[in-house]
């Protein structure tokens, strides 16, 4: 008979060989293997229909499987992707696109003119559910010749082919999709990007091997496995405990901890992503001091400096240095005692404040609701009282497209081609469900730029709408955010900044 | 005849409970904040833009017509497609509730085992140091959410000391010979052990945080039981036969002292499973719960209706099954 003491000896035993069955199967980079802790999980393959689709987090993982019609280089200037080369006729009443010869699809399939056609015509059907239909029904009546597909210019769009390194500019195979569906293609999605998709575990992984037929060569690491860890946390204890080999967007605060950590390495960039403050025209900011006065009265460099642990990038207009439109010569100062001149003579001082309500996020970027706090208590000095409400992002998201933003509210601003058109323009024109400053001077300024041939002159034109918008403070720009990436040792990591994390662009280091 | 009748009304507010689950459901979507059409809009997108994609989802209806081709849907046992993830969200939700089921499960085995230990214990040695230990080790297994134990585990087991996998169900690398979603399950009857041993390692830590509230409650509840009973004349009888006190808790003594206990557990296993909602988060884990939390963010209405009628279902089944037990295990209910 088994008495207790046997009983606990075995069972001490059992509970050691259990403990060292348990140890991971699956560890470090195996050299031509990497494991990156992404922060999102992916809901959906197709890159051009839906949700996901506009999701800028979700950008890499796409461009890891599929190609865009125009690629991009990591400092945001395109390059050639599937088109080798792109531009209009004279009067811009046609395009005309090189298709690459040699690219192929996972499936060994050759990428042809007619997926190019394909492709755009589905992403300007109204009916598949393309989010930025609006952009690509701009262009149809296609035309093929050889390697050149032609189209007809339907209402001309400046951005056009920028927006083909951008959202749902995606090339997706013809002739697979039209064989498996919509719901075959979720289930084995086939791309012509660097990467092959293996396996896919909802909410858990996606494991890529490379595409060794892959027109810009032949992807460093063979086998990429992307773990979907969105919780912070447990992505710096992936990275930490050696089980990723790349991690990203936790906290500055981590981020400088880990690289200090023997077998570790981070790196920064700043990206094509801004903290802003929306100013919505309704009492009492439709007083241009009270406006002024509340962008006069943050100190950007000090919340970068005490929030972020100086990653941040203080800006003054919704254009990032890594813009077209960006002007260095448009600057908004610090400067509080101007900022209570200005309330003074709109009758507001610290006893008499001028009153009105902040929305933010918590916890949805970086610091979001300690800057605001930080903001708020900066505003109070000079005779601003705020009072900060948070919401959810969604709450935002529709609140913005009802223009029912409270007077201010803070928002972050991703435009990954870097044009003035998919940041100030769409931002702060009254029209557009995205603006709640509906200021005719704006309208009077940004209308005439939309469909502006010359590209200089429409640049330009950004550039005057962006010092009006400083000048007048319709918007208050805050910073340019900065993504910390953190690596293990033996891997080189190219960021990018767009903000995409591509395992292309790793390698191991020599 | 009685039980007929029982086993019909139980039925009827089993229907009238998800009915009624189904509209409050139906109803705090779409009052609480969040537009879904709203989170999809490109920059630049006009009115038209905005209705045409809220006629592709269906939202462009009143909401009690919605209501209504929803729940016809539903009868017919089409949940809709995902806004987010553009499937079927039955076959999304299936696929993931065996995850969350198996998770479940080892935390109440692991709840279980722990506060029946702990109970024994206390009783074994009542009015000890021991009996003390114990309810210090309770007080502090209940004081501190299921989150933060999993936050302490990783830290600890995962980066201090790595033995356990941090997040996932199963390693990437490897290869799944199965047919179902039940992979715990299946590996263990495909004697795959080498794979139950990764699960494992993947399940234990998230397990463990589900686990050590549920198995304070229990050790609390069984201990008090089981002073009670060790007072009854049974057990007294019991030990003057010259049993080993020992033998007396485990056999005589807790027999009827689990009683209660089970019917609490059955109930704390719901809150249990709603716990999963932040567990699977925290490690990554494909469950319902992580699908969830990602359901809200993106707003997508098809899928939060349809994972929390099954929750709904779940608790409802499982509160049945409980019952069920209770009458089959209590003497006084089975003859009665």
């Amino acid at each position: 008979m088994l008495s207790r003491r046997d009983l606990m000896k075995h069972g001490a035993a059992g509970a050691a060989i259990l403990a060292a069955g348990l140890k991971p199967l699956s560890v470090s980079a195996q050299g031509d293997e990497l494991t990156i802790a992404y922060n999102v999980n992916l809901p959906s393959f197709d890159p051009t229909v839906g949700l996901s689709a506009v999701n800028p987090t979700i950008q890499g993982i796409y461009q890891s499987i599929f190609d865009m019609y125009i690629g991009q280089k990591p400092d945001l200037s395109f390059e050639p992707g599937i088109l080798t080369e792109w531009g209009w006729n004279d009067d811009k009443t046609k395009v005309s696109m090189t298709v690459r010869e040699g690219a192929t699809w996972h499936d060994g399939s050759p990428v042809t003119p007619e997926d190019i056609v394909w492709s755009l015509e589905r992403a300007g059907n109204p009916e598949t559910g393309n989010p930025i239909q609006f952009v690509w029904s701009k262009i149809g009546n296609f035309a093929i010749d050889g390697n050149v597909v032609t189209a007809d210019v339907k209402e001309f769009e400046p951005t056009l082919f920028k927006w083909m390194a951008f959202l749902t500019g995606y090339v997706m195979p013809k002739a697979y999709y039209e064989k498996v569906g919509p719901e075959g293609f979720e289930k084995a999605p086939v791309g012509c990007g660097p990467y092959k998709v293996e396996q896919f575990e909802r909410n858990a992984f996606l494991k890529l091997s490379a595409h060794e037929d892959y027109w810009g060569g032949a992807p460093a690491y063979k086998s990429v496995i992307i773990k979907f860890v969105p919780d912070a946390t447990s992505r710096v204890a992936e990275v930490e405990a050696g089980k990723s080999q790349v991690a990203f967007d936790m906290s500055y605060e981590e981020f400088d901890r880990l690289k200090a950590k023997s077998g570790l390495n981070g790196v920064t960039t700043p990206i094509s992503d801004i903290a802003m403050i929306f100013i919505n025209d309704v009492e009492p900011m439709t007083d241009k001091n009270v406006r002024q006065a509340a962008a006069f009265a943050i100190n950007k460099q000090l919340l970068i400096d005490r929030l972020l642990s100086g990653y941040g990038v203080a800006i003054d207009t919704l254009q990032a240095p890594e813009y077209a439109a960006f002007d260095p010569d448009t600057v908004v100062g610090y400067d509080p005692d101007k900022a209570v001149a200005l309330l003074k003579a709109s009758g507001f001082s610290t006893e008499n404040p001028v009153k009105f309500k902040i929305q933010t996020t918590r916890g949805f970027k970086p610091k979001d609701y300690e800057m605001i706090q930080a903001i708020v208590g900066m505003w109070r000095k000079v005779g601003i009282e705020a009072e900060i409400e948070v919401y959810e992002i969604a709450k935002h998201f529709e609140l913005r497209a009802a223009d029912q933003l409270a007077p201010a509210a803070f928002y972050n601003w991703g435009n990954s081609i870097g044009d003035p058109a998919t940041s100030t323009g769409f931002a702060m024109f009254g029209p557009s469900p995205h603006s709640v400053w509906d200021g005719q001077e704006m309208i009077d300024m940004i209308g005439p730029l939309w469909g502006e041939p010359d590209d200089e002159k429409r640049i330009a034109g950004y550039r005057a709408v962006d010092k009006k918008i400083a000048e007048d403070a319709l918007a208050i720009p805050l910073l340019q955010y900065v993504q910390p990436i953190v690596y293990a040792d033996g891997i080189d990591v190219t960021p990018n900044v767009s903000g995409a994390v591509l395992p292309y662009r790793m390698k191991p280091s020599a | 005849m009685d039980a007929l009748r029982g086993i019909l009304t139980r039925i009827v507010t089993t229907a009238i409970t998800l009915f009624g689950v189904a509209v409050i459901v139906f109803a705090v979507i779409r009052i609480a904040p969040g537009d879904p059409i709203a989170m999809m809009l490109p920059p630049g997108a006009s009115d038209e833009d905005i209705a045409r994609l809220r006629a592709l989802y269906g939202l462009d209806k009143s909401i009690v017509e919605q209501f209504f081709i929803w729940l016809g849907n539903v009868l017919h046992g089409d949940f809709g497609t995902s806004i987010s993830i553009r499937q079927n969200v039955l076959g999304i939700v299936l696929g993931r509730l065996p995850a969350t089921l198996e998770l479940s499960f080892l935390a109440l085995i692991i709840a279980s085992t722990i506060g029946v230990g702990l109970a024994y214990l206390a009783t074994r040695y009542r009015e000890t140091a021991a009996e003390g230990t114990v309810d210090v080790i309770n007080g502090i297994a209940l004081s501190v959410p299921d989150f933060l134990w999993g936050l302490a585990l990783i830290l600890t087991f995962g980066v201090a000391w790595p033995i356990f996998e941090i997040s996932g169900r199963v390693s990437p690398t490897l290869d799944l010979p199965f047919t179902s979603n039940f992979y715990l399950l299946e590996s263990l009857v495909r004697f795959r052990f080498d794979i139950t041993l990764n699960l494992l390692s993947h399940m234990i830590m998230p397990a463990i945080a589900l686990a050590l509230p549920l198995a304070a409650v229990i050790s609390q509840l069984l201990k008090s039981s089981l002073k009670e009973t060790m007072n009854q004349d049974y057990v007294m009888l019991a030990r003057t036969k010259g049993f080993p006190e020992s033998r007396v808790i485990a056999r005589d003594a807790m027999r009827n002292a689990i009683l209660p206990t089970m019917t609490l557990t059955g109930v704390q296993l719901t809150f249990l499973i709603g716990g999963t909602v932040i567990i699977e988060r925290l490690f990554s884990y494909e469950g319902l719960g992580n699908l969830a939390i990602d359901a809200v963010i993106n707003r997508d209405l098809p899928l939060i209706q349809g994972i929390v009628l099954l929750f709904a279902v779940l608790f409802v089944a499982i509160n049945l099954i409980v019952d069920l037990l209770y009458t089959l295990l209590n003497p006084r209910l089975r003859h009665g």
